[in-house]
């Protein structure tokens, strides 16, 4: 059972857990990102490509399930306007052992940095600059590889 | 017809989200086809001037910038994504 949603609105963690403890394994993963106010941060303006995002998702989560035995796997990515403190981004992921659950999780969060057709703009009070892509979180993506 | 997307900086740049041009040859490459917009000069000489700093996505998946265009009916050209 995966499910996936891209969406402007915000979303309830401990809704999200509950139907992924409801899946039957014995563990349960989850990772939420929140909005820093780093450097006097006022909003974060996420831009994505509507037409690749879902395809481009549905493929990380498709590996995922090829590669851990999992009974569950939810993804929830923000658009739009987002302010310090809000969540952006939720992945959770149910199976019957532990090393599955939080394995999966941190290779869908790290695929999800480098492949998720997203971009991230920073609203100062003089200024705004997109976010740069990290060569940390490429070498996170690539650390995955087969 | 070939249907080029723009996002982020890059569309900020350019100045519009996309705009459809005349199908190049199959065999041109995505790189060929970004010299050949950062030589319209302005906007597009600002945004395509550094291949170095731009992704593509041909009909929704991600190629590296040497692949040939071929029959694809959309290239999307971007800067490194920055999701999660």
């Amino acid at each position: 059972m995966s499910r996936v949603s891209i969406q402007a609105e915000d979303f309830d963690p401990a809704a999200e857990l509950a139907a992924l403890e409801a899946s039957g394994g014995g563990g349960v993963a989850s990772f939420t990102g929140i909005v820093r106010g780093d450097g006097g941060l006022i909003a974060l303006e996420l831009e994505h490509y509507p037409a690749m995002t879902t395809a481009q998702v549905d493929r990380i989560v498709a590996e995922a399930c090829e590669r851990w035995p999992l009974l569950g796997i939810r993804v929830i990515h923000r658009f739009g306007r987002l302010e310090p403190g809000e969540r952006i981004v939720f992945v959770g992921t149910a199976s019957r052992h532990r090393a599955a659950a939080l394995e999966a999780c941190a290779f869908l969060i790290d695929w999800l940095k480098s492949q998720a057709p997203f971009w991230k703009k920073e609203h100062f009070a003089d200024r705004t600059a997109w976010v740069e892509a990290r060569a940390e979180d490429d070498a996170k993506a690539d650390s995955w590889k087969r | 017809m070939l249907s080029l997307v723009y996002f982020a900086w890059v569309r900020e740049a350019v100045g519009r989200d996309e705009e459809r041009i005349e199908r190049p040859a199959p065999g041109t490459t995505v790189a060929a086809l970004i010299a050949a917009l950062a030589a319209r000069g302005g906007g597009y000489a600002q945004a395509f001037a550094r291949p170095d700093k731009l992704r593509a996505a041909l009909d929704q998946r991600f190629v590296p910038l040497d692949s040939p265009i071929g029959e694809a009916r959309e290239l999307a050209i971007f800067p490194p994504v920055t999701g999660g």
